[in-house]
């Protein structure tokens, strides 16, 4: 079998000294690494000053690729050598090299206005992206004064199939992690409190802190993930087939069939799913507190009553209302927003989750502040 | 190279797919051998499993039956180490890698084989971006600013990096207006005689299929019905070659071939 192994032998001749190449001179072979660090340091040794070659015979290489034409090429410093024998082939390929060889030009380095202007091109599309969801918003206002004005009329079809995949399916899981994160909190603060010997009040700190707190934030962060994301790609998928530009030269509002179900599937299933989702963390913290520290559930249950009011209740429904048109708002902002490629439609999505959330997370502290005295 | 040996081998091949319950057989004892030098075109109507066979030669799917042997390999192993050194793929819509900028789409395979130096690497990709004819001022460009007939022309110069022997085209000039579809034959026909490239393409477009094959096959009923060049294929007495060829566009195409219309 023949050695494909590209090498270089170097021969005294009359007309000088001659490096004779063979081998197959392509990527593949050239990249092997012992090939690679040995033909490197030939290649030197063959340009180098004391012993520089004058003829160079490319006639025995059975096979020459445009990576080892470059490489000759570079090596010999970008022009031809002296004395070049070569098959046709090889000089053809040898001569388009040498044509393109061109040097780079070095990637465009930002100065220090241009990082100025990228800045304030940056403000500007935080300022473009508020004023889209306003639009978004005041057009939903309109989309519900239609739908009160002609009730029987509006996308009801759509809005219980939002329904059943925002709220339906995501029971499951929204039970599954409340649960943990009551028997979570039920041990962590089961070791606190016996310190103090205050163990019975572990039914007010799992109350208050569930019911008003984290029972609509979880919901809300878990549905932003599930649901928020999918609305976007929903939207944004349907921007990429250029659906959404059918539906307007149609005649049809994308307000009114694309926003309005799913604000209105949001807003009905959030509430829901937050009392659910409070339902299961409050077991889990019960269950653990019967383990850990022996408060039996009857004895929970009667407690809970007295320990938080009903407004916490009220206040957590109204709440995850807001969380909900929230999520489904931000999610088809971005939906909307797509462009239609597919790199578009995946930074969409990932935008709109970490957008919902951070907004949850925002209007949570605002009603924090502004309920303060309500129910505590 | 020799010459006389055929690059893809295909025997006995059969393809079964399942679409909603029902199994429908694509191709059925399907026989095709492709030269070395040649630039053979796939024609057939929709369905006929024209981008499958493409894909089957690639080992990017695996028949039901039958053997497919590229440059002497079964198939299957075609996308092993070093697979950009075998075979070159021009896909449909390009498939540029989005996150890369042209310069790096093309240089990638050889950047991947980890030993050659980055400034070689980079002279060797900007030889292959000025080939397909686009100006090295476009190398830091990124995919998504780019218009559709550079899009092929990256993808194009990106499959030919290693210098495959063999190059797949699927519906090469697809999406591209009429001008911009005649540049890019026009460079196809010349990298093809300069590289010495055997080409395989799929194609629609019979501007393109006259404009560039030396041999024509047909798919149709589950095999090759007749395969050969163009004017022979056209004359081929087949209800589907003929409606095919001397439907209205096949007569506006093949005046291309520079011959007056057969009478039928």
């Amino acid at each position: 079998m023949e050695d494909n192994t590209p090498r270089i032998r170097q021969q005294q001749q009359p007309q000088g000294h001659c490096a004779q190449l063979l081998g197959q001179w392509t990527a593949e072979h050239l990249a092997a690494r012992q090939v690679w660090s040995r033909l490197k340091h030939d290649l030197h040794a063959a340009i180098s000053a004391g012993t520089a070659v004058q003829l160079w015979d490319l006639r025995a290489v059975t096979r020459l690729d445009h990576v080892g034409a470059q490489l000759l090429w570079n090596a010999w410093g970008r022009q031809w050598p002296a004395q070049l024998s070569t098959l046709p082939v090889q000089r053809a390929l040898l001569e388009r090299v040498a044509r393109f060889s061109a040097a780079v030009p070095p990637p465009a380095h930002k100065s220090a206005l241009q990082l100025f202007l990228a800045l304030g091109r940056q403000v500007l599309r935080v300022i473009d992206h508020l004023l889209g969801m306003q639009r978004l918003i005041g057009q939903l206002m309109l989309d519900v004064m239609r739908l009160v004005r002609h009730p029987r009329r509006g996308p009801w079809r759509d809005f219980s199939g939002h329904l059943y995949h925002v709220g339906a399916t995501a029971l499951p899981i929204t039970a599954l992690v409340g649960f943990l994160i009551g028997v979570v909190l039920a041990y962590l603060t089961a070791q606190q409190l016996k310190q103090f010997g205050a163990d019975l009040f572990i039914v007010n700190l799992l109350g208050i802190s569930l019911i008003r707190e984290l029972g609509p934030v979880l919901a809300a962060i878990l549905i932003a993930g599930r649901s928020g994301s999918a609305i976007t790609a929903q939207i944004g998928v349907m921007r990429v087939t250029e659906e959404i530009d059918a539906m307007r030269v149609l005649g049809i509002s994308r307000g009114y069939r694309l926003v309005l179900p799913r604000v209105m599937a949001m807003a009905l299933a959030m509430p829901l799913l937050t009392v659910w989702t409070t339902l299961a963390a409050l077991t889990g913290g019960m269950l653990a507190s019967d383990l850990v520290m022996g408060v039996t559930p009857d004895y929970f249950v009667s407690a809970l009553a007295d320990a938080v009011e009903v407004s916490n209740l009220t206040l957590a429904i109204s709440k995850s209302t807001v969380f909900g048109v929230l999520i489904a708002l931000v999610g088809c902002h971005y939906g909307l927003r797509v462009k239609p490629n597919t790199e578009s439609l995946g930074q969409g999505t990932t935008a709109s989750v970490v957008t919902s959330i951070t907004v949850v997370i925002l209007v949570d502290a605002l009603f924090a502040v502004v309920f303060k005295d309500v129910g505590l | 190279m020799n010459i006389s040996r055929s690059v893809v081998e295909i025997e006995k091949l059969t393809s079964v797919f399942r679409f909603a319950g029902q199994e429908i057989v694509v191709h059925k004892d399907l026989d095709l051998r492709i030269e070395a030098g040649e630039l053979l075109s796939i024609v057939g109507g929709s369905g006929s499993g024209k981008t499958v066979l493409l894909r089957q030669i690639l080992g990017l799917e695996t028949p039901r039956a039958g053997r497919i042997t590229v440059q002497g390999r079964p198939a299957s192993q075609l996308g092993d180490d070093g697979a950009a050194s075998r075979v070159g793929m021009l896909f449909q819509h390009g498939a540029l890698f989005s996150a890369f900028s042209v310069l790096d789409n093309i240089a990638f395979p050889l950047r991947e084989l980890g030993t050659l130096p980055d400034d070689l690497v980079r002279d060797a990709a900007l030889v292959k971006l000025q080939m397909v004819g686009m100006d090295p001022s476009q190398a830091h460009q990124m995919p998504a600013n780019l218009s559709g007939g550079m899009i092929k022309r990256v993808a194009l110069a990106r499959s030919l990096i290693m210098d495959p022997p063999l190059l797949l085209l699927d519906e090469p000039t697809a999406g591209l207006d009429p001008d911009r579809a005649d540049d890019f034959c026009d460079l196809l026909r010349s990298l093809h005689r300069e590289l010495g490239l055997t080409v395989v393409m799929v194609t629609h477009d019979l501007d393109t299929l006259f404009a560039l094959s030396t041999r024509v096959a047909v798919l149709a009923e589950q095999r090759v019905v007749v395969s050969g060049s163009p004017r022979e294929v056209m004359n081929f007495p087949n209800p589907f070659v003929q409606s095919y060829f001397l439907g209205k566009r096949g007569l506006r195409a093949r005046t291309r071939l520079q011959e007056p219309p057969v009478a039928v």
